[in-house]
Protein backbone atom coordinates (compact mmCIF):
# COMPACT_ATOMS: atom_id res chain seq x y z
CA UNK A 1 0.00 0.00 0.00
CA UNK A 2 2.52 2.10 0.92
CA UNK A 3 4.61 1.71 -2.18
CA UNK A 4 1.58 2.77 -4.19
CA UNK A 5 1.86 6.01 -2.54
CA UNK A 6 5.48 6.30 -3.23
CA UNK A 7 5.02 5.31 -7.00
CA UNK A 8 1.82 8.21 -7.21
CA UNK A 9 3.71 10.74 -6.55
CA UNK A 10 6.96 10.49 -9.79
CA UNK A 11 3.56 9.09 -11.81
CA UNK A 12 1.77 12.44 -11.54
CA UNK A 13 4.69 14.45 -12.25
CA UNK A 14 4.34 11.95 -15.38
CA UNK A 15 1.43 13.59 -16.18
CA UNK A 16 2.32 17.26 -16.52
CA UNK A 17 3.36 17.43 -19.94
CA UNK A 18 0.58 15.72 -22.20
CA UNK A 19 -1.69 17.22 -19.55
CA UNK A 20 -0.04 21.05 -20.80
CA UNK A 21 0.01 19.67 -24.54
CA UNK A 22 -4.09 18.67 -24.24
CA UNK A 23 -4.63 22.19 -22.02
CA UNK A 24 -2.97 24.22 -25.21
CA UNK A 25 -3.70 22.21 -28.05
CA UNK A 26 -7.41 20.60 -27.33
CA UNK A 27 -9.16 22.69 -24.96
CA UNK A 28 -7.50 26.42 -25.71
CA UNK A 29 -8.49 25.94 -29.30
CA UNK A 30 -12.47 25.65 -28.30
CA UNK A 31 -11.91 29.14 -26.63
CA UNK A 32 -11.25 31.03 -30.08
CA UNK A 33 -13.80 28.75 -31.80
CA UNK A 34 -16.18 30.30 -28.72
CA UNK A 35 -14.71 34.01 -29.48
CA UNK A 36 -14.58 33.57 -33.37
CA UNK A 37 -18.11 32.54 -33.63
CA UNK A 38 -19.58 35.38 -31.83
CA UNK A 39 -17.39 37.88 -33.98
CA UNK A 40 -18.87 39.55 -37.04
CA UNK A 41 -17.39 38.02 -41.08
CA UNK A 42 -15.21 40.78 -42.35
CA UNK A 43 -13.84 40.25 -46.20
CA UNK A 44 -10.25 40.74 -44.86
CA UNK A 45 -7.46 38.18 -43.97
CA UNK A 46 -8.41 36.61 -41.44
CA UNK A 47 -11.98 36.87 -42.37
CA UNK A 48 -13.53 37.95 -39.29
CA UNK A 49 -13.12 41.16 -36.98
CA UNK A 50 -11.90 40.52 -33.81
CA UNK A 51 -14.12 40.62 -30.95
CA UNK A 52 -11.30 41.50 -28.47
CA UNK A 53 -7.94 41.89 -27.63
CA UNK A 54 -6.33 40.34 -24.29
CA UNK A 55 -3.28 42.38 -24.42
CA UNK A 56 -5.44 45.69 -24.27
CA UNK A 57 -6.34 44.82 -20.54
CA UNK A 58 -10.09 44.26 -18.89
CA UNK A 59 -11.37 47.88 -20.01
CA UNK A 60 -11.23 46.69 -23.71
CA UNK A 61 -12.30 43.38 -22.56
CA UNK A 62 -15.56 44.50 -20.69
CA UNK A 63 -16.08 46.87 -23.86
CA UNK A 64 -16.19 44.02 -26.00
CA UNK A 65 -18.61 41.92 -24.22
CA UNK A 66 -21.15 44.86 -25.02
CA UNK A 67 -21.00 44.27 -28.36
CA UNK A 68 -20.40 40.93 -28.94
CA UNK A 69 -22.32 39.57 -31.78
CA UNK A 70 -25.01 36.85 -32.06
CA UNK A 71 -25.52 37.47 -35.68
CA UNK A 72 -24.36 34.02 -36.49
CA UNK A 73 -26.15 31.84 -34.09
CA UNK A 74 -29.50 34.37 -34.87
CA UNK A 75 -28.43 32.97 -38.69
CA UNK A 76 -27.87 29.25 -37.77
CA UNK A 77 -31.56 28.63 -36.44
CA UNK A 78 -33.35 31.09 -38.89
CA UNK A 79 -31.73 30.20 -42.40
CA UNK A 80 -33.55 26.51 -43.35
CA UNK A 81 -30.13 25.61 -44.57
CA UNK A 82 -28.25 24.54 -41.45
CA UNK A 83 -31.85 23.55 -39.50
CA UNK A 84 -31.51 21.10 -42.21
CA UNK A 85 -28.24 20.35 -42.41
CA UNK A 86 -28.51 19.42 -38.25
CA UNK A 87 -31.59 17.21 -38.89
CA UNK A 88 -30.36 15.42 -41.40
CA UNK A 89 -26.79 14.62 -39.43
CA UNK A 90 -29.14 13.37 -36.82
CA UNK A 91 -31.04 11.27 -39.20
CA UNK A 92 -28.15 9.91 -41.35
CA UNK A 93 -26.22 9.10 -38.09
CA UNK A 94 -29.50 7.38 -36.45
CA UNK A 95 -30.14 5.44 -39.54
CA UNK A 96 -26.35 4.87 -39.69
CA UNK A 97 -25.98 3.36 -36.20
CA UNK A 98 -29.61 1.08 -36.62
CA UNK A 99 -27.70 -0.68 -39.92
CA UNK A 100 -24.62 -1.34 -38.17
CA UNK A 101 -25.75 -2.59 -34.91
CA UNK A 102 -27.96 -5.05 -37.33
CA UNK A 103 -25.12 -6.06 -39.29
CA UNK A 104 -22.43 -6.30 -36.52
CA UNK A 105 -24.64 -7.98 -33.88
CA UNK A 106 -24.25 -11.33 -36.15
CA UNK A 107 -20.53 -10.71 -36.89
CA UNK A 108 -19.71 -10.22 -33.13
CA UNK A 109 -21.88 -12.88 -31.86
CA UNK A 110 -20.14 -15.46 -34.93
CA UNK A 111 -16.78 -14.23 -33.66
CA UNK A 112 -17.77 -14.95 -30.03
CA UNK A 113 -18.47 -18.25 -31.29
CA UNK A 114 -15.47 -19.47 -32.84
CA UNK A 115 -13.30 -21.70 -31.20
CA UNK A 116 -11.26 -20.16 -28.86
CA UNK A 117 -8.02 -20.24 -30.47
CA UNK A 118 -9.71 -18.70 -33.84
CA UNK A 119 -10.94 -15.41 -32.36
CA UNK A 120 -7.64 -13.54 -32.16
CA UNK A 121 -7.19 -14.12 -35.82
CA UNK A 122 -11.16 -13.03 -36.32
CA UNK A 123 -10.42 -9.69 -34.08
CA UNK A 124 -7.24 -9.02 -36.11
CA UNK A 125 -9.27 -9.75 -39.34
CA UNK A 126 -11.58 -6.63 -37.93
CA UNK A 127 -8.80 -4.56 -37.01
CA UNK A 128 -6.96 -4.53 -39.91
CA UNK A 129 -9.36 -2.58 -41.79
CA UNK A 130 -9.53 0.43 -38.60
CA UNK A 131 -5.17 0.48 -39.61
CA UNK A 132 -5.77 1.10 -43.84
CA UNK A 133 -6.66 3.97 -44.90
CA UNK A 134 -10.39 5.39 -44.10
CA UNK A 135 -9.95 7.38 -47.68
CA UNK A 136 -8.67 4.49 -49.76
CA UNK A 137 -11.20 2.46 -48.28
CA UNK A 138 -13.73 4.89 -49.40
CA UNK A 139 -11.97 5.43 -52.51
CA UNK A 140 -12.20 1.62 -53.40
CA UNK A 141 -16.24 1.84 -52.94
CA UNK A 142 -15.97 4.32 -55.76
CA UNK A 143 -13.99 2.16 -57.95
CA UNK A 144 -16.89 -0.64 -57.15
CA UNK A 145 -20.05 1.81 -57.37
CA UNK A 146 -19.13 3.87 -60.88
CA UNK A 147 -21.37 4.02 -63.39
CA UNK A 148 -19.27 1.78 -65.28
CA UNK A 149 -18.30 0.11 -62.25
CA UNK A 150 -17.83 -3.77 -61.06
CA UNK A 151 -21.78 -3.87 -59.39
CA UNK A 152 -23.20 -2.72 -62.83
CA UNK A 153 -21.04 -5.00 -64.35
CA UNK A 154 -22.58 -7.70 -62.08
CA UNK A 155 -25.77 -6.68 -61.78
CA UNK A 156 -26.08 -6.42 -65.78
CA UNK A 157 -24.58 -9.81 -66.08
CA UNK A 158 -26.79 -11.30 -64.47
CA UNK A 159 -29.32 -9.74 -65.86
CA UNK A 160 -30.99 -8.24 -62.71
CA UNK A 161 -31.07 -4.85 -64.00
CA UNK A 162 -31.68 -3.57 -67.69
CA UNK A 163 -29.31 -0.34 -67.71
CA UNK A 164 -26.88 0.47 -65.24
CA UNK A 165 -28.05 1.90 -61.76
CA UNK A 166 -26.93 5.23 -60.43
CA UNK A 167 -25.71 4.85 -57.17
CA UNK A 168 -22.91 7.16 -56.68
CA UNK A 169 -23.97 10.35 -55.40
CA UNK A 170 -26.87 8.98 -53.73
CA UNK A 171 -28.12 8.33 -49.98
CA UNK A 172 -27.67 4.56 -50.58
CA UNK A 173 -24.00 5.04 -51.73
CA UNK A 174 -23.58 6.43 -48.35
CA UNK A 175 -25.00 4.54 -46.38
CA UNK A 176 -23.16 2.06 -48.01
CA UNK A 177 -19.64 4.11 -46.99
CA UNK A 178 -20.15 4.63 -43.67
CA UNK A 179 -21.47 1.09 -42.50
CA UNK A 180 -18.28 0.05 -43.93
CA UNK A 181 -15.90 2.72 -42.50
CA UNK A 182 -17.93 2.07 -38.97
CA UNK A 183 -17.71 -1.85 -38.87
CA UNK A 184 -15.03 -2.46 -36.66
CA UNK A 185 -16.10 0.49 -34.24
CA UNK A 186 -19.40 -1.91 -33.97
CA UNK A 187 -18.00 -4.88 -34.14
CA UNK A 188 -15.07 -4.32 -31.06
CA UNK A 189 -16.98 -3.07 -28.52
CA UNK A 190 -19.94 -6.11 -28.87
CA UNK A 191 -17.30 -8.91 -29.15
CA UNK A 192 -15.32 -7.25 -26.16
CA UNK A 193 -18.66 -8.10 -24.25
CA UNK A 194 -20.04 -11.23 -25.62
CA UNK A 195 -16.40 -13.11 -25.41
CA UNK A 196 -16.96 -12.67 -21.52
CA UNK A 197 -20.21 -14.01 -21.09
CA UNK A 198 -19.98 -17.39 -19.23
CA UNK A 199 -20.83 -20.23 -21.15
CA UNK A 200 -22.11 -21.92 -18.00
CA UNK A 201 -25.37 -19.25 -18.15
CA UNK A 202 -26.16 -20.49 -21.35
CA UNK A 203 -26.09 -24.16 -20.28
CA UNK A 204 -28.04 -23.37 -17.19
CA UNK A 205 -30.74 -21.85 -19.31
CA UNK A 206 -31.17 -24.90 -21.60
CA UNK A 207 -30.50 -27.35 -18.54
CA UNK A 208 -33.70 -24.72 -17.37
CA UNK A 209 -35.78 -25.93 -20.29
CA UNK A 210 -34.86 -22.52 -22.48
CA UNK A 211 -35.00 -22.69 -26.35
CA UNK A 212 -31.80 -21.50 -27.70
CA UNK A 213 -33.48 -18.37 -29.05
CA UNK A 214 -35.03 -17.53 -25.47
CA UNK A 215 -31.49 -18.14 -24.19
CA UNK A 216 -30.48 -15.38 -26.73
CA UNK A 217 -33.00 -12.93 -26.05
CA UNK A 218 -33.21 -13.23 -22.08
CA UNK A 219 -29.51 -13.84 -21.32
CA UNK A 220 -27.17 -13.23 -24.14
CA UNK A 221 -28.82 -9.83 -25.68
CA UNK A 222 -29.39 -7.96 -21.98
CA UNK A 223 -26.31 -9.13 -20.73
CA UNK A 224 -24.32 -7.48 -24.15
CA UNK A 225 -26.22 -3.98 -23.82
CA UNK A 226 -22.74 -2.38 -22.35
CA UNK A 227 -21.13 -3.14 -25.36
CA UNK A 228 -24.36 -2.06 -27.95
CA UNK A 229 -24.56 0.96 -25.68
CA UNK A 230 -20.66 0.91 -26.05
CA UNK A 231 -20.46 0.25 -29.98
CA UNK A 232 -23.50 2.86 -30.74
CA UNK A 233 -21.80 5.61 -29.27
CA UNK A 234 -18.64 5.13 -30.90
CA UNK A 235 -20.28 4.60 -34.77
CA UNK A 236 -23.04 7.93 -33.60
CA UNK A 237 -20.31 10.44 -32.32
CA UNK A 238 -18.52 10.54 -35.13
CA UNK A 239 -20.92 9.52 -37.85
CA UNK A 240 -22.81 13.07 -36.69
CA UNK A 241 -19.85 15.35 -37.45
CA UNK A 242 -18.42 12.92 -40.93
CA UNK A 243 -17.87 14.95 -43.63
CA UNK A 244 -14.96 13.09 -46.13
CA UNK A 245 -18.00 10.33 -47.12
CA UNK A 246 -21.12 12.17 -47.48
CA UNK A 247 -18.89 14.25 -49.37
CA UNK A 248 -17.44 11.56 -51.49
CA UNK A 249 -20.49 9.76 -52.35
CA UNK A 250 -23.58 11.72 -51.46
CA UNK A 251 -25.46 13.57 -54.03
CA UNK A 252 -25.34 18.01 -53.57
CA UNK A 253 -28.68 18.19 -52.59
CA UNK A 254 -28.70 17.88 -48.81
CA UNK A 255 -25.82 18.25 -47.00
CA UNK A 256 -24.64 17.00 -43.07
CA UNK A 257 -23.58 19.56 -39.94
CA UNK A 258 -19.41 18.55 -41.03
CA UNK A 259 -20.42 19.85 -44.96
CA UNK A 260 -22.48 22.68 -43.89
CA UNK A 261 -19.02 23.88 -41.89
CA UNK A 262 -16.53 22.84 -44.37
CA UNK A 263 -18.64 25.13 -47.10
CA UNK A 264 -18.86 28.01 -44.95
CA UNK A 265 -15.26 27.96 -44.21
CA UNK A 266 -13.44 26.93 -47.51
CA UNK A 267 -15.60 28.02 -50.31
CA UNK A 268 -17.68 31.04 -48.25
CA UNK A 269 -14.36 31.70 -46.00
CA UNK A 270 -17.06 33.05 -43.34
CA UNK A 271 -15.12 31.65 -40.58
CA UNK A 272 -17.65 33.01 -37.95
CA UNK A 273 -20.52 31.36 -39.19
CA UNK A 274 -18.03 27.70 -39.81
CA UNK A 275 -17.49 28.64 -35.96
CA UNK A 276 -20.81 29.09 -34.78
CA UNK A 277 -21.32 25.61 -36.65
CA UNK A 278 -18.93 24.06 -34.50
CA UNK A 279 -20.23 25.67 -31.43
CA UNK A 280 -23.53 24.02 -32.04
CA UNK A 281 -22.35 20.79 -33.03
CA UNK A 282 -20.55 20.47 -30.58
CA UNK A 283 -23.49 21.35 -28.28
CA UNK A 284 -25.20 18.19 -29.97
CA UNK A 285 -22.75 15.91 -29.27
CA UNK A 286 -22.25 16.92 -25.70
CA UNK A 287 -24.90 14.51 -24.08
CA UNK A 288 -23.75 11.58 -25.93
CA UNK A 289 -19.85 12.16 -25.16
CA UNK A 290 -20.50 12.55 -21.36
CA UNK A 291 -22.30 9.08 -21.99
CA UNK A 292 -19.58 7.54 -23.33
CA UNK A 293 -17.00 9.00 -20.78
CA UNK A 294 -19.03 7.40 -18.56
CA UNK A 295 -18.87 4.12 -19.99
CA UNK A 296 -15.24 4.63 -20.56
CA UNK A 297 -14.67 4.75 -17.21
CA UNK A 298 -16.78 2.32 -15.71
CA UNK A 299 -14.89 -0.35 -18.49
CA UNK A 300 -11.17 1.08 -17.76
CA UNK A 301 -11.30 1.48 -14.20
CA UNK A 302 -13.81 -1.31 -13.27
CA UNK A 303 -12.11 -4.09 -14.98
CA UNK A 304 -9.53 -3.51 -13.15
CA UNK B 1 -14.27 -29.36 -25.75
CA UNK B 2 -12.76 -28.23 -28.67
CA UNK B 3 -15.62 -30.54 -30.60
CA UNK B 4 -18.39 -28.74 -28.30
CA UNK B 5 -17.12 -25.09 -29.22
CA UNK B 6 -17.06 -25.95 -32.57
CA UNK B 7 -20.73 -27.43 -32.36
CA UNK B 8 -21.72 -24.01 -31.22
CA UNK B 9 -21.46 -22.48 -34.56
CA UNK B 10 -24.98 -22.25 -35.91
CA UNK B 11 -25.19 -21.93 -39.85
CA UNK B 12 -26.70 -18.61 -39.25
CA UNK B 13 -23.22 -17.77 -37.26
CA UNK B 14 -21.06 -19.15 -39.82
CA UNK B 15 -22.94 -16.97 -42.66
CA UNK B 16 -22.55 -13.93 -40.86
CA UNK B 17 -19.10 -14.19 -40.09
CA UNK B 18 -18.28 -15.31 -43.83
CA UNK B 19 -20.58 -12.26 -45.11
CA UNK B 20 -18.96 -9.40 -43.00
CA UNK B 21 -15.11 -10.49 -43.62
CA UNK B 22 -15.96 -10.62 -47.47
CA UNK B 23 -17.75 -7.01 -47.32
CA UNK B 24 -14.67 -5.79 -45.46
CA UNK B 25 -12.23 -7.06 -47.76
CA UNK B 26 -13.70 -7.33 -51.08
CA UNK B 27 -13.48 -3.80 -51.55
CA UNK B 28 -9.95 -3.54 -51.12
CA UNK B 29 -9.21 -6.22 -52.87
CA UNK B 30 -10.89 -5.09 -55.77
CA UNK B 31 -8.76 -2.12 -55.88
CA UNK B 32 -5.49 -3.55 -55.55
CA UNK B 33 -5.97 -5.74 -58.05
CA UNK B 34 -7.21 -3.43 -60.69
CA UNK B 35 -4.28 -0.82 -59.90
CA UNK B 36 -1.77 -3.83 -61.83
CA UNK B 37 -4.55 -3.26 -64.78
CA UNK B 38 -3.29 -2.07 -67.78
CA UNK B 39 -6.19 -0.48 -69.43
CA UNK B 40 -6.52 3.37 -68.67
CA UNK B 41 -10.41 2.96 -68.61
CA UNK B 42 -10.15 2.08 -64.88
CA UNK B 43 -13.42 -0.44 -65.18
CA UNK B 44 -11.95 -2.48 -68.37
CA UNK B 45 -9.16 -5.30 -67.81
CA UNK B 46 -6.56 -4.72 -70.23
CA UNK B 47 -4.15 -7.28 -68.84
CA UNK B 48 -1.70 -7.08 -65.73
CA UNK B 49 0.65 -4.40 -65.74
CA UNK B 50 2.97 -1.95 -63.79
CA UNK B 51 2.09 1.50 -66.07
CA UNK B 52 0.39 3.02 -63.43
CA UNK B 53 3.05 2.26 -60.38
CA UNK B 54 5.55 3.70 -63.33
CA UNK B 55 3.05 6.95 -63.37
CA UNK B 56 2.87 7.81 -60.33
CA UNK B 57 6.22 7.59 -59.40
CA UNK B 58 6.99 10.35 -61.60
CA UNK B 59 4.26 12.45 -60.88
CA UNK B 60 6.32 15.03 -58.93
CA UNK B 61 3.32 16.75 -57.10
CA UNK B 62 2.48 13.68 -55.43
CA UNK B 63 5.74 12.40 -54.16
CA UNK B 64 6.15 15.65 -52.49
CA UNK B 65 3.06 14.96 -51.34
CA UNK B 66 3.88 11.77 -49.79
CA UNK B 67 7.51 12.88 -48.47
CA UNK B 68 5.23 15.95 -46.32
CA UNK B 69 3.12 13.21 -45.04
CA UNK B 70 5.74 10.42 -44.53
CA UNK B 71 7.49 13.38 -41.93
CA UNK B 72 4.47 14.81 -40.28
CA UNK B 73 3.40 11.01 -39.43
CA UNK B 74 7.25 10.06 -38.29
CA UNK B 75 7.46 13.07 -36.10
CA UNK B 76 3.79 13.61 -34.70
CA UNK B 77 4.13 9.27 -34.05
CA UNK B 78 7.28 9.98 -32.13
CA UNK B 79 6.09 13.13 -30.06
CA UNK B 80 2.12 11.31 -29.57
CA UNK B 81 3.83 8.50 -28.41
CA UNK B 82 6.45 10.08 -25.65
CA UNK B 83 3.28 12.10 -24.43
CA UNK B 84 0.50 9.58 -24.93
CA UNK B 85 2.68 7.06 -22.71
CA UNK B 86 3.24 9.55 -19.73
CA UNK B 87 -0.11 10.69 -19.57
CA UNK B 88 -0.85 6.71 -19.41
CA UNK B 89 1.42 6.55 -16.80
CA UNK B 90 -0.24 9.16 -15.39
CA UNK B 91 -3.28 7.82 -15.06
CA UNK B 92 -2.86 4.65 -13.94
CA UNK B 93 -0.26 4.70 -11.67
CA UNK B 94 -1.10 8.24 -10.35
CA UNK B 95 -3.79 7.23 -8.86
CA UNK B 96 -6.27 10.09 -8.07
CA UNK B 97 -4.88 14.20 -8.21
CA UNK B 98 -6.42 17.40 -9.03
CA UNK B 99 -7.98 17.97 -12.66
CA UNK B 100 -8.01 14.05 -13.27
CA UNK B 101 -11.71 14.20 -14.40
CA UNK B 102 -10.58 16.72 -16.57
CA UNK B 103 -7.53 15.48 -17.87
CA UNK B 104 -8.98 12.08 -18.52
CA UNK B 105 -11.84 13.45 -20.57
CA UNK B 106 -9.68 15.49 -22.80
CA UNK B 107 -7.76 12.55 -23.65
CA UNK B 108 -10.89 10.50 -24.26
CA UNK B 109 -12.57 12.56 -26.35
CA UNK B 110 -10.34 13.41 -29.33
CA UNK B 111 -11.02 9.83 -29.96
CA UNK B 112 -14.93 10.41 -31.04
CA UNK B 113 -14.50 14.32 -31.38
CA UNK B 114 -15.60 14.73 -35.10
CA UNK B 115 -12.41 15.68 -37.23
CA UNK B 116 -13.71 19.09 -38.66
CA UNK B 117 -14.29 20.33 -34.98
CA UNK B 118 -10.80 19.34 -34.06
CA UNK B 119 -9.53 20.64 -37.40
CA UNK B 120 -11.22 23.86 -37.29
CA UNK B 121 -10.43 24.78 -33.40
CA UNK B 122 -6.86 24.20 -33.94
CA UNK B 123 -6.62 26.30 -37.28
CA UNK B 124 -8.14 29.30 -35.48
CA UNK B 125 -5.33 28.44 -32.30
CA UNK B 126 -2.93 28.91 -34.89
CA UNK B 127 -4.08 31.77 -36.40
CA UNK B 128 -4.26 33.73 -33.21
CA UNK B 129 -1.01 32.79 -32.20
CA UNK B 130 0.13 34.22 -35.81
CA UNK B 131 1.77 30.81 -36.68
CA UNK B 132 3.02 30.40 -40.29
CA UNK B 133 0.87 26.91 -41.15
CA UNK B 134 2.63 23.84 -42.86
CA UNK B 135 4.51 21.48 -41.59
CA UNK B 136 4.96 21.77 -37.64
CA UNK B 137 1.31 23.13 -37.77
CA UNK B 138 -0.12 19.75 -39.19
CA UNK B 139 2.21 17.91 -36.75
CA UNK B 140 0.96 19.30 -33.63
CA UNK B 141 -2.80 18.63 -35.08
CA UNK B 142 -1.82 15.19 -35.49
CA UNK B 143 0.01 14.93 -32.44
CA UNK B 144 -2.94 15.98 -30.53
CA UNK B 145 -5.07 13.70 -32.02
CA UNK B 146 -2.79 10.42 -32.27
CA UNK B 147 -1.44 10.92 -28.65
CA UNK B 148 -5.15 10.10 -26.98
CA UNK B 149 -4.70 6.42 -28.92
CA UNK B 150 -1.37 6.10 -27.81
CA UNK B 151 -2.61 7.13 -24.04
CA UNK B 152 -5.78 4.14 -24.86
CA UNK B 153 -2.96 1.15 -25.73
CA UNK B 154 -0.52 1.98 -23.28
CA UNK B 155 -3.02 2.51 -20.65
CA UNK B 156 -4.92 -1.05 -20.75
CA UNK B 157 -1.75 -2.48 -21.06
CA UNK B 158 -0.28 -0.62 -18.16
CA UNK B 159 -3.36 -1.63 -16.41
CA UNK B 160 -3.31 -5.32 -16.79
CA UNK B 161 0.15 -5.29 -15.52
CA UNK B 162 0.92 -7.11 -12.09
CA UNK B 163 2.07 -4.00 -9.87
CA UNK B 164 3.77 -6.38 -7.39
CA UNK B 165 6.49 -6.29 -10.18
CA UNK B 166 7.33 -2.47 -9.40
CA UNK B 167 6.75 -2.93 -5.68
CA UNK B 168 9.72 -5.95 -5.76
CA UNK B 169 11.84 -3.86 -7.40
CA UNK B 170 11.65 -0.50 -4.72
CA UNK B 171 11.66 -3.40 -1.98
CA UNK B 172 15.21 -4.28 -3.77
CA UNK B 173 16.28 -0.56 -3.27
CA UNK B 174 15.08 1.26 -6.86
CA UNK B 175 13.66 4.29 -6.59
CA UNK B 176 10.11 4.76 -8.27
CA UNK B 177 11.72 6.07 -11.55
CA UNK B 178 14.68 3.24 -11.75
CA UNK B 179 11.60 0.70 -10.92
CA UNK B 180 10.12 2.46 -13.78
CA UNK B 181 12.55 2.47 -16.35
CA UNK B 182 14.01 -0.72 -14.89
CA UNK B 183 10.98 -2.76 -14.45
CA UNK B 184 7.88 -0.87 -16.10
CA UNK B 185 8.80 0.18 -19.18
CA UNK B 186 10.57 -3.19 -20.60
CA UNK B 187 7.08 -5.02 -20.30
CA UNK B 188 5.25 -2.21 -21.96
CA UNK B 189 7.61 -1.62 -24.64
CA UNK B 190 5.42 -3.99 -27.10
CA UNK B 191 2.68 -1.66 -26.68
CA UNK B 192 4.64 1.37 -26.95
CA UNK B 193 6.05 0.50 -30.18
CA UNK B 194 2.51 -0.91 -31.49
CA UNK B 195 1.09 2.79 -30.55
CA UNK B 196 3.81 4.01 -32.51
CA UNK B 197 2.99 2.40 -35.72
CA UNK B 198 -1.25 3.13 -34.72
CA UNK B 199 -0.03 6.86 -34.52
CA UNK B 200 1.81 6.28 -37.58
CA UNK B 201 -1.05 4.93 -39.34
CA UNK B 202 -3.40 7.14 -38.31
CA UNK B 203 -1.73 10.33 -39.12
CA UNK B 204 -0.76 9.08 -42.85
CA UNK B 205 -4.34 8.55 -43.13
CA UNK B 206 -5.81 11.83 -41.96
CA UNK B 207 -7.45 14.54 -44.59
CA UNK B 208 -9.89 16.51 -42.86
CA UNK B 209 -7.42 17.70 -39.76
CA UNK B 210 -4.61 18.36 -42.25
CA UNK B 211 -6.85 20.31 -44.75
CA UNK B 212 -7.85 22.85 -42.15
CA UNK B 213 -4.04 23.16 -40.70
CA UNK B 214 -1.64 23.08 -43.41
CA UNK B 215 -0.90 26.28 -45.23
CA UNK B 216 -0.41 26.64 -49.03
CA UNK B 217 1.81 24.40 -51.17
CA UNK B 218 2.62 22.17 -48.35
CA UNK B 219 -0.33 19.27 -48.88
CA UNK B 220 -0.22 15.92 -47.34
CA UNK B 221 -0.32 13.00 -49.22
CA UNK B 222 -4.40 12.32 -48.38
CA UNK B 223 -5.09 15.58 -49.61
CA UNK B 224 -3.86 15.21 -52.54
CA UNK B 225 -5.20 11.58 -52.79
CA UNK B 226 -8.86 13.39 -51.81
CA UNK B 227 -8.92 16.20 -54.40
CA UNK B 228 -7.82 13.72 -57.37
CA UNK B 229 -10.47 11.34 -56.09
CA UNK B 230 -13.26 14.08 -56.27
CA UNK B 231 -12.67 14.56 -59.68
CA UNK B 232 -13.36 11.01 -60.23
CA UNK B 233 -11.20 7.30 -60.54
CA UNK B 234 -8.08 7.01 -61.90
CA UNK B 235 -5.81 4.47 -62.39
CA UNK B 236 -2.91 6.04 -60.95
CA UNK B 237 -5.15 6.75 -57.94
CA UNK B 238 -4.68 2.78 -57.38
CA UNK B 239 -1.59 2.13 -58.06
CA UNK B 240 -1.03 5.12 -54.81
CA UNK B 241 -3.63 3.58 -52.70
CA UNK B 242 -2.31 0.33 -52.92
CA UNK B 243 1.37 1.24 -52.44
CA UNK B 244 -0.47 2.92 -49.12
CA UNK B 245 -1.95 -0.54 -48.32
CA UNK B 246 2.02 -2.13 -48.48
CA UNK B 247 2.74 0.09 -46.48
CA UNK B 248 0.11 -0.35 -43.54
CA UNK B 249 -0.02 -3.99 -44.08
CA UNK B 250 4.17 -4.04 -43.30
CA UNK B 251 3.59 -1.85 -40.31
CA UNK B 252 0.76 -4.09 -39.21
CA UNK B 253 2.92 -7.67 -39.21
CA UNK B 254 5.27 -5.78 -37.16
CA UNK B 255 2.34 -4.30 -34.68
CA UNK B 256 0.95 -7.72 -34.71
CA UNK B 257 4.41 -9.39 -34.07
CA UNK B 258 5.54 -6.66 -30.89
CA UNK B 259 2.23 -7.43 -29.40
CA UNK B 260 2.50 -11.42 -29.38
CA UNK B 261 6.17 -10.84 -27.64
CA UNK B 262 4.34 -8.86 -25.48
CA UNK B 263 2.13 -11.13 -24.42
CA UNK B 264 4.21 -14.09 -24.25
CA UNK B 265 6.86 -11.80 -22.00
CA UNK B 266 3.78 -10.84 -19.81
CA UNK B 267 3.43 -14.49 -19.12
CA UNK B 268 7.02 -15.62 -18.53
CA UNK B 269 7.54 -12.41 -16.41
CA UNK B 270 4.62 -13.51 -14.46
CA UNK B 271 6.24 -16.19 -12.04
CA UNK B 272 9.29 -14.01 -10.96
Amino acid sequence: MSTHRIFARPARYAAIAPYLWMVLFFLVPFGFVLKISLSQTAIAQPPYVPVFDFSEGWSAINAAFAQLSFDNFRLLISDSLYISSYLRSVVVAVTSTLILLLIGYPIAYGMARLPQRWQPIAMMLVIVPFWTSFLIRIYAWINILQHDGLLNKILLALHLVSSPVVWLSTDTAMYLGIVYSYLPFMILPLYATLSKMDPSLLEAASDLGSSPRQAFWLLTFPLSLPGVGAGALLCFIPIIGEFVIPDLLAGSGSMMIGQTLWLEFFTNKDWPVAAAAAVALLVLLVPPLLLYDRLQRRTLEGGR
Amino acid sequence: MMARRIGRMSPFNITALALGMAFLYLPIVILVIYSFNASRLVTVWGGWSLRWYHESFNDRAMLDAAWMSLRVAAVSATIATLLGTLAAVGLVRGERFRGRTLFSGMLYAPLVMPEVISGLSLLLLFVALNAERGFWTVTIAHTTLTMCFVTVVVQSRLASLDRSLEEAAMDLGCDPVQAFVRVTLPLILPAIAASWMLAFTLSLDDVVIASFTTGPGSATLPIRIYSEVRLGVKPEINAICTIVIALIAVLIVIASLASNLSSSEAKSAAPL
